[in-house]
């Protein structure tokens, strides 16, 4: 599934990925393969990416809002604190 | 005939005039490029946001949703206008349009407002402040350091004020007045409402899907992302303006490099044509005083 976590300022990352786990409103979440559609807010937190090689990518954000609909994750932040 | 000397004086004015201009036409069209990037960066983002909101608004329609920024039916009426220019002159009629069209809008729109009192104004760009206070409006803040370092961070900060004042029942609209970037030499003027926040359903409502899994729910959702869309919109009038702005400014100066040179031809073969006579007179003198020796 492909994800895309935009900023108002940059894209931060775009790409294939096995798993995504963001601080959803109601705690923490992870989204795999065939997730069913969901609309979410996010608390500040960390977003943790396992890419299509397995390999663990971090980002903290401050907050945001995601969709995920037919295996294609948007991700919008507030900001990312460091990546 | 004028004459020589004070015509190459001026000629070696226009031509440094020319060089400024034409050095001041490549930084604004580099300007330009950074700025244009910028909104570039901005669209998906704001495009994926209004998407969400607008298919939720529109699903929501019926059911009653607190919405702290809808229009008030009762209120003191009192107008907050943002006034956008950019902070530097030398870009044609960029800063005189939005002035023009505040003043329009003052004296026109709202023209009970201002006589009464109830309309006030943040500035943002110092030709705007510069200005308007000296037309003696009301102006109760200015923001012209925000475009040292235009950053998301900092316009929502300014964005969240406003809407505090809003949400307080300072003001009962706000309204932005920028110059929207069409391309290069284009920029179209507007007005646009900041607040209220119209929760205009579009005609499609089939946009959204009910298979949505919303967390925690839909009304908070709405409530939570309509901060995040004004500062949006906020973020991107100003990003507008700030291209707009260099845009402007480069077709100004690719203009006055152009009247520039055309200046210097003239005023070359004004020069040249001087320079021709006064051989012609020195030739003359010398022919004939000869003559008169030679008797």
């Amino acid at each position: 599934m492909k994800i895309e976590i935009i900023t108002p300022d940059r894209n931060i990352y775009s790409g294939e990925v096995r798993s995504v786990r963001v601080p959803g409103r109601k705690g923490s979440f992870q989204v795999l393969k065939d997730h069913a559609p969901i609309i979410s807010t996010l608390d500040a937190g960390p977003v943790i990416i396992a890419d299509d090689q397995g390999a663990e990518i971090r980002f903290e954000i401050t907050g945001g809002v995601i969709e995920v609909k037919r295996n294609r994750i948007i991700l919008l932040a507030d900001s990312v604190t460091q990546g | 005939m004028a004459n020589l000397k004070a015509i190459r004086v001026r000629l070696s004015s226009v031509k440094s005039t020319r060089q400024i201009t034409s050095a001041m036409k490549m930084v604004a069209a580099a300007k330009l490029r950074r700025a244009q990037d910028a909104i570039v960066q901005l669209r998906p983002y704001a495009d994926k946001l209004n998407e969400i909101q607008k298919g939720l608004s529109a699903a929501l329609r019926d059911t009653e949703i607190e919405n702290i920024y809808a229009e008030r039916k009762k209120g003191n009426g009192r107008v907050l206008l943002i006034v956008i220019t950019s902070n530097k002159g030398l870009c044609g009629a960029f800063n005189a349009n939005v002035i023009r069209e505040t003043r329009r809008i003052m004296s026109e729109k709202y023209r009970e407002h201002s006589r009464r009192g109830d309309l006030a104004v943040i500035t943002i760009g110092k030709k705007a402040y510069d200005t308007l206070r000296k037309l003696k409006c009301n102006i109760v803040a200015d923001h012209s350091d925000l475009y040292s370092g235009l950053t998301f961070d900092r316009v929502s900060s300014l964005a969240d004020r406003l809407m505090q004042l809003y949400i307080t029942g300072e003001y009962d609209t706000i309204e932005m007045v920028y110059n929207q970037f069409r391309n290069a030499a284009v920029q179209k003027l507007t007005d646009e409402v900041f607040l209220p926040v119209s929760m205009a359903a579009p005609e499609s409502r089939a946009v959204v899907t009910a298979d949505y899994i919303y967390e925690p729910d839909q009304v908070a959702i709405v409530s939570e992302l309509i901060p995040k869309t004004l500062r949006t919109k906020l973020y991107r009038a100003l990003l507008d303006s700030f291209a707009a702005e260099h845009g402007a400014r480069m077709t100004a100066m690719h203009q006055a490099t152009d009247n520039a040179t055309e200046l210097i031809r003239d005023l070359t073969l004004q020069y040249n044509k001087a320079r021709q006579a006064s051989i012609t007179n020195q030739l003359l003198e010398v022919v004939s005083g000869a003559e008169a020796l030679n008797g």
